[in-house]
C-alpha cells in the first residue's frame, strides 16, 4: 500500500486530454502546410454560404471559400502568433525576472515598475492601442502580446527565483565562492523551469484568444490569410441568415484554448513538487 | 353594494368600451416614425461638417437651403419660393417665402441668407464644401425678401450647390449653437438628442408651408449589422435607410410585413489609385488592373447583386451618362500581358488601405483576391475614418484605397490639382473649364460624356459600381425616398397608410 502512494509516474488526466487536443491542432496546422481540401484563399462568390456537404465538409463562407481549409490554415496562423508571442515573451521576460531577483534593490524595483506599467492596461486594450498606433497586422499583434507576456513571465520568474535565492544551498554555493551568474544558471534556472513552462503554456492559450479577439475587430491577421477571429467577425453579420458560419471557427477557438489550458493545468499538477509528493494522483 | 352579477356586467362593459377605444385608436394612422441609421452624426450643423449622417437627419426636415432637391433629384423651392438667373449666368436673384420663420420665432429674411453665404465663403469658414461658395463675388439684400448673388465666374452647378445641405440657411443668433441645438426653418424642429441612441424631431406647428403628416420622428443609430436586422424584425425601428446588410434582403422581401426598396445613390465606388506613385503612374499598369477586376462578381459578392457597374466616374441614372463598362472587359490574361509590357512580368507588391464601411472592407478583400490572380499582391490595411482622412485623403500617402464618392456630380474632382488621386490631365482640365462656361444642357451633357471617356481611357481609378440606396421599411409606410440624389432622410412626405 505504501508503495502505491509513493510519487508515481502516473500523469494527470487533464495532461492527457490537453496534450491530445494540442497535438491534434498542431498536426492540423502542419498538414495545412502540405495539403488543404481547397486553397484557403480561393474565392468563388457564386458558391457562397453553402452548408456542410461531401464537397465542402464544413461548408463555404460568404465569399465561397472552403471553411475547413480556412480553419486548417487558421490553426497554423493562430499557433504561429501564439508561439511567437510566447517565445518573445520568454526571451525577454525570463532574463529580466532572473536579473531582478539576482540584482535585488534598484534592479528589482525597475523591473517591477516596468511590469506595473504594462499591467496598468488589460492585454487586449494595450494591444488595441498599439495596433492603432503602429497599424493593424500580425506582426504588431505579436509585438503587443509579447510585451504583455514578457511582463507576466518576468514577474513569475522573479517571484520563483527569489524563493530559490533564499534556499540554504544557494547560500552555501555563494559561500563556496560561486558568482551570482553561476548560481542563477546552475541552481535558480533549473528549479524554476517547471513554473515558467506552465505559465508559458497558459499564456499561449491567452495569446490565441487575444489574437482571435484582435482579428475579430479587424486589427489582427489580415486577409487573404485566414484567421479564426476574422472568420467569427465576418460570421457576425450572418447570424440571422447563415448561423453555421459562426459555429466552426467558434469550436476551433474553444477546442484550441481548452487543449492548451488543460495542458497547462496538467503540467502544473505534474511538475509541482507539492502535488507530486501528495501521492493522490 | 353591487351584486356579483352587476359587478361582472360593469367589468364586461368596461372591457368593451376599452376595446372599442383601442379599435378607434388603431383606425387612426400612427403619427410617429422611427428611422434607423447606421452612423450617428458627430453634431447637427450641416454647414460645418462633411459627415453624411448630419444631413441625413437635418436636410429638408430641420434645415432648408434656398432651394432643395426632391426625391427625383429635381431642384424645387425651399426657403426661396422662386429664383432667376441672368443671361450671362453671373447674377442670381432669389425671392424668399413671405412668412418663413426660424424655430426660435425670428423671421427668416434676406439678412439671414447673406449671413449664411458670407459665413460659408469666409476665410475662416469651416464649411465642408467651401468650394461651392467660392464663385460668389457679392451678396446683396435689396429688401427683406430678395437676395441677389453675383458670381465672379459662371458656374453651371451653382443652383445645385445652393440646394445642398452645406448651403442650409442659418440665423446669426443661433449659428454658433446649431451643432448641439439646431435651429432651422424646416417643417420639423429639434426636440432632443440622446447621445449614442437617437435624435428626436417634432413637427413645427408654425411652419408656413404644407404640414407634414408625422408629428414625431426619431432617428435611431444602430451600427451593428445583426442588430439592425433584429431591430427591424422586433419593430424597434419602422424603417432602415442605407441598409447595408444585403444578405438579409431576401428574407425581408419574402415577408409581407416589410417592403424593400433598392434605388440609386450618387456614390461612385472606386478603387482610388495614387496616379503619382510608381507603378501606378504607368497607364498600362492601371489598365491591367481594370482588366483584372471582375465587376460582376464583385457586385455579387459585396452587394448581393444590388448594384450597377460603372466604367467611369458618373452615375448611370444621370443625364449625360455614357456606358463605358465594356472598355476593359474582365480578362486576367490581358492584364498579365499589360503588366509584363509595363515591366512587371511577375507582378508587384502594393498596399490597399480600407476605410470601415462594409462595402469597402468586403470589396477590398475581393479586389485584393482578383489582383492576386494577375500577380499584384495587395497587402490589406484596414484603417479608421480619421486615419483614412488624415493619411489618404489629405496626406495623399497611399497606393490604393477603396471608397464611394457620394457627392452628386463630382466628376470635377479630377480637375482639382491637389486632389488625392494625383491625376493631372490637360485634356480633362480643358473639358472641365469649358463645362463651367457652358449653360446649355445638351452641350453640358456632351461634355460630361467626353470627360467620362477621358477618365476611362486613362483608367485613372478602378471604376467599380454604384452604391445602392437600400431601404427596408414596414409595408404600410409611404413617402420615403427610393433613390438618394442627395444625402437625406426626407421625412416631410412620409405617412402611415
Amino acid at each position: 500500500m505504501r508503495m502505491m502512494l509513493r510519487p508515481m509516474k502516473r500523469l494527470p488526466l487533464s495532461l492527457h486530454l490537453g496534450a491530445a487536443l494540442t497535438a491534434l491542432l498542431v498536426a492540423m496546422a502542419l498538414l495545412s502546410l502540405l495539403w488543404t481540401p481547397y486553397p484557403a484563399e480561393q474565392v468563388r462568390v457564386l458558391a457562397r454560404l453553402k452548408p456542410p456537404s461531401l464537397e465542402h465538409w464544413l461548408g463555404t463562407d460568404h465569399f465561397g471559400r472552403d471553411v475547413l481549409s480556412m480553419i486548417m490554415v487558421g490553426a497554423r496562423n493562430s499557433l504561429a502568433v501564439g508561439a511567437a508571442a510566447v517565445g518573445l515573451g520568454l526571451a525577454a521576460g525570463v532574463p529580466l525576472g532572473l536579473l531582478a531577483a539576482g540584482l535585488g534593490r534598484w534592479g528589482d524595483e525597475v523591473v517591477a515598475r516596468l511590469g506595473d506599467l504594462v499591467f496598468a492596461f488589460p492585454a487586449v486594450l494595450s494591444a488595441i492601442l498599439l495596433t492603432a498606433v503602429l497599424g493593424a497586422g500580425a506582426v504588431n499583434v505579436v509585438l503587443a502580446l509579447a510585451l504583455f507576456n514578457a511582463a507576466v513571465l518576468a514577474r513569475v520568474t522573479r517571484g520563483a527565483a527569489l524563493a530559490v535565492w533564499r534556499r540554504p544551498y544557494v547560500g552555501a554555493a555563494l559561500a563556496l565562492g560561486r558568482g551570482p551568474l553561476s548560481v542563477t544558471l546552475v541552481h535558480v534556472l533549473p528549479n524554476i523551469a517547471g513554473i515558467v513552462v506552465v505559465q508559458a503554456t497558459v499564456l499561449f492559450a491567452v495569446a490565441i484568444v487575444n489574437e482571435a479577439a484582435l482579428s475579430y475587430l479587424g486589427l489582427g491577421i489580415q486577409p487573404p490569410s485566414p484567421s479564426w477571429g476574422k472568420m467569427l467577425g465576418d460570421a457576425q453579420t450572418y447570424l440571422f441568415t447563415a448561423p453555421l458560419q459562426a459555429v466552426f471557427p467558434g469550436i476551433a477557438i474553444a477546442l484550441c484554448v481548452m487543449g492548451l489550458t488543460m495542458l497547462g493545468d496538467g503540467l502544473r499538477d505534474w511538475l509541482d513538487p507539492r502535488h507530486r509528493s501528495s501521492g493522490v494522483l | 353594494m353591487p351584486t356579483a352579477k352587476q359587478r361582472f356586467t360593469l367589468a364586461a362593459v368596461a372591457v368593451l368600451v376599452l376595446a372599442a377605444a383601442s379599435q378607434a385608436a388603431m383606425a387612426q394612422p400612427r403619427t410617429d416614425l422611427v428611422v434607423g441609421m447606421q452612423l450617428e452624426p458627430p453634431h447637427l450643423d450641416p454647414t460645418a461638417g462633411a459627415a453624411g449622417a448630419i444631413k441625413e437627419v437635418t436636410y429638408a426636415n430641420l434645415f432648408e437651403p434656398l432651394l432643395r432637391v426632391n426625391a427625383d433629384g429635381a431642384l424645387i423651392p425651399a426657403l426661396a419660393e422662386r429664383w432667376s438667373v441672368s443671361d450671362d449666368g453671373l447674377t442670381y436673384r432669389f425671392t424668399l417665402r413671405p412668412n418663413a420663420k426660424f424655430h426660435d420665432g425670428t423671421t427668416a429674411d434676406s439678412a439671414d441668407v447673406k449671413f449664411t453665404l458670407d459665413r460659408a465663403r469666409a476665410a475662416d469658414s469651416v464649411n465642408a464644401q467651401k468650394a461651392y461658395f467660392a464663385p460668389i463675388a457679392s451678396v446683396e439684400t435689396p429688401d427683406p425678401r430678395s437676395v441677389v448673388v453675383t458670381l465672379s465666374r459662371p458656374d453651371g452647378l451653382f443652383l445645385a450647390h445652393m440646394a445642398s445641405g452645406d448651403a442650409a440657411i442659418v440665423a446669426p443668433e443661433t449659428a454658433a449653437t446649431n451643432k448641439q441645438k439646431p435651429v432651422g426653418t424646416g417643417p420639423f424642429k429639434f426636440d432632443r438628442w440622446v447621445a449614442g441612441d437617437r435624435v428626436v424631431l417634432v413637427r413645427n406647428p408654425d411652419y408656413d408651408g404644407p404640414k407634414p403628416a408625422l408629428e414625431r420622428v426619431s432617428f435611431r443609430f444602430i451600427s451593428d449589422p445583426a442588430a439592425q436586422v433584429a431591430a427591424l424584425k422586433a419593430g424597434d425601428v419602422d424603417a432602415f435607410t442605407l441598409f447595408s446588410t444585403y444578405e438579409a434582403l431576401p428574407e425581408f422581401r419574402n415577408d409581407p410585413a416589410f417592403k424593400v426598396m433598392v434605388g440609386s445613390t450618387e456614390g461612385e465606388t472606386i478603387l482610388s489609385t495614387n496616379n503619382a506613385r510608381k507603378p501606378f503612374d504607368d497607364v498600362r499598369v492601371r489598365r491591367a488592373m481594370a482588366h483584372a477586376i471582375d465587376r460582376k462578381t464583385l457586385i455579387e459578392g459585396v452587394l448581393y447583386g444590388n448594384g450597377v457597374a460603372i466604367g467611369s466616374h458618373f452615375p448611370p441614372h444621370r443625364e449625360g451618362y455614357v456606358d463605358l463598362t465594356g472598355m476593359y472587359p474582365y480578362d486576367p490574361a490581358k492584364a498579365k500581358a499589360l503588366l509584363a509590357e509595363a515591366g512587371y512580368p511577375n507582378g508587384f507588391d502594393t498596399t490597399l488601405r480600407l476605410p470601415p464601411p462594409p462595402y469597402a472592407r468586403r470589396g477590398g478583400e475581393l479586389v485584393a483576391a482578383m489582383l492576386a490572380e494577375v500577380g499584384i499582391r495587395a497587402k490589406i490595411e484596414p484603417v479608421e475614418w480619421a486615419a483614412w482622412l488624415e493619411k489618404t485623403f489629405k496626406g495623399k500617402d497611399y497606393d490604393l484605397t477603396l471608397i464611394a464618392h457620394t457627392e452628386p456630380l463630382d466628376i470635377d474632382i479630377y480637375a482639382r490639382p491637389d486632389y488625392y488621386f494625383n491625376y493631372k490631365s490637360e485634356r480633362f482640365n480643358a473639358l472641365n473649364d469649358e463645362l463651367n462656361r457652358t449653360q446649355d444642357q445638351a452641350k453640358r451633357n456632351a461634355l460630361y460624356g467626353e470627360e467620362q471617356r477621358v477618365l476611362a481611357e486613362d483608367a485613372v481609378n478602378g471604376f467599380l459600381f454604384m452604391l445602392p440606396s437600400v431601404t427596408v421599411q414596414k409595408a404600410n409606410l409611404t413617402g420615403l425616398w427610393v433613390n438618394r440624389p442627395v444625402q437625406a432622410n426626407d421625412v416631410t412626405g412620409a405617412a402611415w397608410r
